[in-house]
C-alpha cells in the first residue's frame, strides 16, 4: 500500500519545548487515522506542518510522492489536503451558507466577477454538505451567532466543500453535545467513506477513536509512542498508563 | 430594493432635471464625479481596510487627463478619460502590490505616506506639473466636437452620470459575487481564506485596483469639468474627505457613495459662507458624531427609519453598525 | 564629495533625527500599550511648536531674556500634552477601545482634522519665527564646520535623556511597571486588579506630551506653519514602523537612520528629500514586515 501523506524524521520545537523529534508517520489511502496523546504533545503541530502553516526544522513531508515542505497552506489546500480547526475558523459576519458558497466557489475556481454568490451552480452540493453535518437549519444565520458545537461542524463542512483527498480534523466533535456526537460522526465518516476521502483526526475521546478510526497513532512528548489498530493500541498497558489514564 | 427601485428613480430624476430646471447641473456633475472615489473607499471598507491616501489616484487621473488634453490638438475627452483610467489602474497596481501586504494601521498609513510623497512631487516638479498653481486644462472636444461652455457642461453632466451609474451597478454586482464575498471575508478571517485555497492579498489587490480606477476616473472628470488639476487634488485632506463622505453616506451599501456625495456637496456649497474657516473642523466633528452615534451612515439611518415604520425588509448592512463580534479572533498576525 | 559635506550631512541627520525621535517615541509608546495609532499625534507636535513660539514671542516683546524660553518650552509642552491629550483620551478615545480597528483609525483621523483647523483658527496661516533659543547657545565647530550647539548638542542630549528616562521609568517605577504589565497581557493585568483605564490615560498623555515637546523644541529651528503636523505624523509613523511598532529603543535607531537618509538626500538629491524617509521604510518593511526590531507573532490555530 502506498502512503498518501508521508512524514519522515520531523523535528520542531517552540522555545525549548520539543513538539516533534524524529517523528515518522504515514497516512495511507482510505485511512481514518486517529492521533491521540496528552495535551501539548504536538498533535496539532503535526496538522500545522502537513498544511504548511509551520515549517519543521528537520525532516520531510510528501503528499502523493511530492514534497510539500515550503509550500503555503493555500497551495497545499489546492493539492487536496483540507483542514478543519480546533478553534473554528469561520467568516463570522457572513451567513453559514455564504461561508459554504465561498468555499465551493473557490473549489470550482468560480471567479466570474458578476455571478451572484447565491446563484452559483455549486449551491446544491454545498447545501447537501450542510445537511450532512446537521447544519442545514442554521444556513441563513450569521456564523457569529452559532453555538460552539455548530461552529465546529460548519468548520468541517467548509473543508468538505473543497472536495479534498485528505481531510485533517482537530478534535472534530469537541463542543458538540454528547447526545449528537455519534450521530454526526456516523454520517460524517459514512460520507468520507462514500466519497473515498482519507481522514486524520486528533482526538481525546477514546470511544470516538475505537468507533471510527482504523488506525491509531499515539503522540507523546514529541515522539510516536506506538501505532497500529485501535484494538491493539488501546490495550497496550503503556499507552493506557501515559495517555488514557486510569 | 435599493437597486431595483431607488436607483432607477434617482437616475430618472437625474436625467430629467437639467431639461426641467437649470442651475443644478454644475453642482450635480461634481456630485456624480466625486461619488466615484468614495465608491472606491467603500469597496475597500468591505474588507475592513481604510485608505488615507486615495487622493493620489484622484490626482493621477486628473493630471493624466490634463496632460493628454494638452498634448493632443483639440484634446479628445474620450482619449483623456481612457488614459486617466489606464494610468490610475497602473498606479493602483504598483502601490497596491506593496500595501495589500498590510492591514489596518499599516494599510491606512502606507497609503497616506504614498500620497504625501506624490503630493510633494506634484508641487516640486514645477516644469512638468505647474507646481502649486496647478495644471490648467483647456476645454476638450467630445467625440471630435468642439463645444461652447454651456453645451460642454451639459454633455459632461450626462457623461458623468452615465459613468457613475455603470460603476455603482458594477461594484454592486462585484460585491455580490464570490470574489466580493471573499473580500468581505478578509475582514473576519484570513486564515480560513488561505485554507480555502485563496490568496487574501490577491483578492484585496483586485479590490484595490478597482478602487484606484474609480478614484482616477473621478479625478479626471472633476479636472476636465473645472479645467484645472492642482497638487491639492492629492493632499491628505482630500483623501480624508473621501473617507468622510463614505462614512457619512454609509459603508454598508454602494448607495452610500451617492447619498454621501450629494449631502456633502450640498452642505459644502451652502455652508461655506457660514463655516468657511471652520470647514475642516466641522467635518471632523460630524465624522466623530457619526462614528460614535450612527455608524451605519445615512443609508443605515434611512433603513432604520424604514424598519421602525415597519415598511419593507431591512437591508443588511454588513459592515456598519455592528459591534465587533469576534475581535479577539481577528487576524492580527498578518500585519506585524 | 568633500569631508565637510559629509560632516554636515551627519550633523544635519543627527539634529533632525533627534527631533523626529521625540515625536515617534510617543507614537510608538501609545501604540505599544493601547494598540491604537493616534493619527492626531502630529497635531500635538504642531500645537507644541505653536505654543512655544507664541510664548517665546511674548518673552521677547517684554524684553525678557530668552534663557527663560527653555523652561517655558517644557511648560508649554506639558500644558498642551496633558490638557488636549487628556481631554481626547477621556472624552473620545475611551468610547472606542472596543470598536473595530478601522473605526478607531477614523476617530483619531477626525480629531486630526479638527486640531489642524483649530491651529489655523488660533494662529492663522502666516509662519511664526522665534529663533533666539537657537542663537543663544552659540555655535560649536566640528571638523572645521560651525554648527548650532542647540541642534547638535542640546537636542541629541534631550533625545538621549528621553530614551533612557523612558526606559528607566518603564523598568524601575511602579507606574512604569503597570504600563508594561498592561502592554504584555491586558487581561491578566486587569485580573490582578490593575486599572487599565488609568494606565491608558497616563500612557496617552505621556505620548502626547512627548509629541508637543518635540514641537516646542523644534520651533526655534524651523518656521512654524500649517501642514507641519501632517508631515510629522507620516514621518514619525515611518520611524516607528521601520523600528517595529511599539519598539522604543528601536525608534531611536530608526530615527537616526531616517534623519541621516534625509540629510544625505538634501545634499545629493534634493528633489527626493521628502521621498527618502519613506523609501527607507518601504525597503526595510519589504524584507522585515515586522520592522527592524519587531517580533513576529504567529497566530495560534
Amino acid at each position: 500500500m502506498t502512503a498518501l501523506i508521508s512524514a519522515k524524521d520531523l523535528a520542531i520545537s517552540f522555545g525549548g519545548v520539543i513538539a516533534a523529534e524524529g517523528v515518522s508517520l504515514d497516512v495511507f489511502e482510505d485511512d481514518h487515522l486517529a492521533i491521540i496523546g496528552p495535551n501539548g504533545a504536538g498533535k496539532t503541530t503535526f496538522l500545522n506542518i502537513c498544511t504548511g502553516y509551520l515549517k519543521p526544522s528537520a525532516g520531510s513531508v510528501t503528499f502523493q510522492g511530492r514534497s510539500i515542505l515550503g509550500s503555503s497552506p493555500r497551495a497545499i489546500t489546492r493539492m487536496g489536503i483540507a483542514r478543519a480547526f480546533q478553534i473554528p475558523q469561520l467568516f463570522t459576519e457572513q451567513t453559514v451558507l455564504e461561508n459554504m458558497l465561498i468555499a465551493a466557489a473557490s473549489q470550482a475556481r468560480r471567479f466570474a466577477p458578476f455571478t451572484p454568490l447565491m446563484q452559483i451552480p455549486e449551491r446544491k452540493e454545498a447545501e447537501h454538505i450542510l445537511e450532512l453535518v446537521g447544519c442545514d437549519d442554521v444556513s441563513d444565520r450569521p456564523a457569529s451567532e452559532l453555538p460552539e458545537g455548530k461552529r465546529k461542524l460548519v468548520d468541517i463542512a467548509l473543508a468538505l466543500a473543497l472536495k479534498p483527498k485528505v481531510l485533517l480534523m482537530d478534535e472534530p466533535t469537541s463542543g458538540v453535545a454528547s447526545s449528537e456526537k455519534f450521530d454526526i460522526m456516523d454520517t460524517l465518516i459514512g460520507a468520507l467513506r462514500e466519497q473515498q476521502v482519507t481522514s486524520v483526526f486528533v482526538e481525546h475521546d477514546m470511544e470516538m477513536v475505537s468507533r471510527y478510526a482504523n488506525r491509531v497513532a499515539v503522540w507523546n512528548a514529541g515522539h510516536i509512542q506506538s501505532q497500529g489498530t485501535p484494538e491493539d493500541v488501546l490495550q497496550d498497558p503503556e499507552v493506557v498508563r501515559t495517555v488514557i489514564g486510569v | 430594493m435599493l437597486m431595483r427601485i431607488v436607483l432607477p428613480v434617482v437616475v430618472l430624476v437625474a436625467i430629467v432635471l437639467p431639461l426641467a430646471t437649470s442651475g443644478w447641473d454644475a453642482f450635480l456633475t461634481l456630485v456624480w464625479a466625486k461619488a466615484l472615489p468614495v465608491l472606491g473607499i467603500i469597496l475597500l471598507l468591505q474588507a475592513g481596510q481604510v485608505s488615507f491616501g486615495h487622493a493620489m489616484f484622484f490626482a493621477t487621473g486628473a493630471y493624466t487627463a490634463g496632460f493628454v488634453i494638452r498634448a493632443i490638438p483639440g484634446g479628445e475627452i474620450v482619449i483623456a478619460l481612457a488614459a486617466a483610467i489606464g494610468a490610475s489602474v497602473v498606479a493602483g497596481l504598483l502601490v497596491g502590490v506593496f500595501v495589500v501586504r498590510y492591514r489596518y494601521i499599516f494599510f491606512a498609513m502606507f497609503n497616506l505616506a504614498f500620497s504625501m510623497v506624490f503630493y510633494s512631487l506634484l508641487e516640486k516638479f514645477i516644469h512638468i506639473t505647474g507646481g502649486s498653481d496647478g495644471l490648467s486644462i483647456p476645454r476638450p472636444e467630445i467625440l471630435g466636437q468642439a463645444m461652447e461652455r454651456s453645451e460642454y457642461e451639459f454633455v459632461l453632466y450626462y457623461l458623468a452620470l452615465a459613468l457613475l451609474v455603470i460603476c455603482l451597478y458594477g461594484v454592486h454586482r462585484f460585491l455580490d459575487s464570490p470574489l466580493g464575498h471573499t473580500l468581505k471575508a478578509i475582514k473576519t478571517n484570513e486564515t480560513r481564506i488561505e485554507y480555502l485555497g485563496l490568496s487574501p492579498r490577491r483578492v484585496l489587490l483586485i479590490a484595490y485596483i478597482i478602487s484606484a480606477f474609480l478614484a482616477g476616473l473621478g479625478g479626471a472628470l472633476v479636472a476636465v469639468f473645472q479645467g484645472i488639476a492642482t497638487p491639492e487634488y492629492a493632499y491628505w485632506v482630500r483623501s480624508g474627505e473621501f473617507v468622510f463622505v463614505a462614512i457619512l453616506g454609509g459603508t454598508g451599501n454602494v448607495f452610500g457613495a451617492l447619498a454621501g456625495s450629494f449631502v456633502y456637496e450640498y452642505i459644502r456649497v451652502t455652508a461655506t459662507a457660514y463655516v468657511g474657516d471652520t470647514w475642516q473642523l466641522t467635518l471632523g466633528l460630524v465624522l466623530l458624531v457619526i462614528i460614535l452615534f450612527a455608524p451605519s451612515g445615512l443609508v443605515g439611518v434611512l433603513n432604520d427609519i424604514r424598519g421602525y415604520l415597519g415598511k419593507g425588509r431591512r437591508e443588511p448592512t454588513p459592515s456598519g453598525g455592528k459591534q465587533p463580534s469576534g475581535k479577539t479572533e481577528k487576524q492580527r498576525g498578518e500585519e506585524q | 564629495m568633500s569631508l565637510q559635506i559629509l560632516v554636515l550631512t551627519v550633523l544635519d541627520g543627527i539634529a533632525y533625527g533627534s527631533l523626529v525621535f521625540l515625536v515617534a517615541v510617543g507614537l510608538t509608546l501609545v501604540f505599544g500599550v493601547m494598540r491604537i495609532l493616534n493619527v492626531a499625534h502630529g497635531s500635538f507636535y504642531a500645537l507644541g511648536a505653536y505654543a512655544a513660539a507664541s510664548l517665546g514671542l511674548v518673552l521677547s516683546a517684554y524684553g525678557i531674556s530668552a534663557w527663560f524660553a527653555y523652561p517655558l518650552f517644557i511648560v508649554a509642552a506639558v500644558a498642551v500634552g496633558v490638557s488636549v491629550g487628556g481631554l481626547m483620551e477621556r472624552f473620545i478615545l475611551r468610547r472606542i477601545y472596543v470598536r473595530e480597528e478601522y473605526l478607531q483609525l477614523l476617530v483619531t483621523f477626525a480629531i486630526f482634522m479638527i486640531l489642524d483647523n483649530v491651529q489655523r483658527l488660533v494662529w492663522g496661516v502666516q509662519p511664526y519665527f522665534y529663533t533666539e533659543p537657537l542663537s543663544l547657545m552659540g555655535n560649536v565647530t566640528i571638523v572645521g564646520i560651525p554648527y548650532t550647539a542647540y541642534q547638535v548638542i542640546f537636542l541629541p542630549l534631550v533625545a538621549l535623556f528621553i530614551l533612557f528616562g523612558l526606559r528607566w521609568f518603564l523598568r524601575k517605577t511602579l507606574a512604569g511597571s503597570l504600563i508594561v504589565a498592561v502592554t504584555e497581557d491586558r487581561e491578566a493585568a486587569t485580573a490582578i486588579g490593575i486599572n487599565a483605564r488609568k494606565v491608558f490615560f497616563l500612557t496617552f498623555i505621556i505620548g502626547t506630551t512627548l509629541a508637543s515637546l518635540g514641537g516646542a523644541l523644534a520651533s526655534p529651528t524651523t518656521s512654524v506653519l500649517p501642514g507641519m503636523g501632517a508631515e510629522m505624523i507620516v514621518l514619525s509613523f515611518a520611524v516607528a514602523a521601520t523600528a517595529g511598532l511599539g519598539q522604543i529603543g528601536g525608534a531611536a535607531i530608526a530615527a537616526l537612520l531616517i534623519g541621516l537618509g534625509r540629510s544625505s538626500a538634501v545634499f545629493f538629491m534634493p528633489e527626493l528629500e521628502v521621498v527618502v524617509p519613506y523609501l527607507i521604510m518601504v525597503i526595510v518593511l519589504l524584507f522585515r514586515p515586522e520592522g527592524l526590531f519587531g517580533k513576529t507573532t504567529a497566530r495560534k490555530i
